[in-house]
């Protein structure tokens, strides 16, 4: 399934992630695909991270995690979140193809990001439906 | 599968390394990221056990510059060539838009190769992709180890083998000298940015 995003689509997809995640407080939060690829990205400047590569690694952890739940029998597991001293990571299925992932620090607590990363995968899902 | 992103003016294909366990599939990407790294200042990723065996792909995202206005970001991946590997291989595999496939050109790997290759026919048709449409390179490496009296498989043996049903093009190479590894590169991300233009019409 090859897909084009437009102009719109992508602001659209950029203005959610700023308005419902980076005002909250996170560090940078970003839509990927399966197979690695960035769609939307959005960070603080404060961190400089290789965007590229945490994607491709997102998407495979991601693919690793989904392969060992379907192993022990669940199709999912609801959440999937790495914890760290300073910063932690936070990945959510949009649709079956699209990861929402979030990185934020001790400021933005976990259940309140779940929360919002919900409500922005919906909106989210509403705009990628339209694509070709 | 590509993803076109036309307020960027971008466009980010995949290009998976595959091929038999100690292939090579590694160290031509290493070979590519040590001519590359002062420009991209970046690491490449590698997740590798102690052995130095790649446990779930490297990876190396690499720009090729504009076509039609558009930049290109070609994402390389290897997966692990090991056997027992098959379940990363084919999660590596998503979205795959071209492969290189690395045969090893020792002698006592001409069965590896083969079953390597009807392994990715496999793992492709999962994503409903034939190894007969999908764009792929083959590359016979390891050609350098005739200077120390290794016995290689003659080309046209490796031909035979891999290349008789599926005609694609193949270099020679060693990806310990360098040898082909950017031609082969160059060649798949051409047949993978022709086969992407036709899509796209």
């Amino acid at each position: 399934m090859d897909y084009t995003l437009g102009q719109k689509q992508i602001e659209g997809i950029e203005k959610i992630l700023q308005e419902d995640l980076f005002d909250i407080g996170v560090f940078s939060v970003f839509l990927v695909d399966r197979a690695g690829n960035v769609i939307a990205d959005l960070d603080n400047g404060k961190l400089d991270h290789d965007i590229y590569s945490l994607a491709a690694l997102a998407a495979g952890n991601f693919g690793a995690v989904s392969a060992m739940a379907n192993i022990v029998g669940e199709d999912e597991f609801s959440l999937l979140f790495h914890q760290g001293t300073k910063a932690n990571i936070h990945f959510s299925k949009v649709m079956t193809e699209f990861l929402l992932v979030t990185i934020f620090g001790k400021e933005v607590s976990l259940g309140f990001l779940r929360l919002k990363v919900a409500e922005a995968s919906e909106k989210i899902a509403k705009i990628l439906e339209r694509i070709d | 599968m590509a993803f076109v992103n036309l307020k960027k003016k971008l466009v980010q294909v995949k290009i998976v390394y595959y091929g038999p366990g100690r292939g090579g599939k590694t160290t031509n990407l290493e070979f590519i990221y040590n001519k590359i790294k002062d420009r991209i200042n970046k690491e490449m990723v590698t997740i590798k056990t102690h052995g130095d065996r790649t446990l779930f792909f490297d990876f190396l995202p690499f720009d090729i510059g504009k076509i039609k206005g558009y930049d290109i970001k070609v994402q390389l991946y290897t997966v692990p060539g090991q056997v027992k590997y098959d379940a990363t291989r084919r999660l590596v595999l998503r979205g795959v838009d071209g492969v290189v496939f690395v045969a090893d050109s020792m002698s006592v790997r001409r069965e590896q190769n083969i079953i390597s290759l009807k392994n990715l026919q496999k793992n492709l048709s999962t994503y409903k992709k034939s190894i007969f449409k999908i764009p792929l390179v083959l590359q016979y490496n390891k050609r350098d180890l005739s200077e120390q009296g290794i016995p290689l498989l003659p080309i046209e043996t490796l031909e035979k083998d891999l290349n008789s049903q599926l005609k694609v093009p193949s270099f020679e190479a060693s990806a310990l000298t360098g040898d082909n590894v950017f031609a082969t590169l160059k060649r798949a991300t051409s047949v993978t940015m022709a086969s992407l233009q036709k899509k796209l019409k």
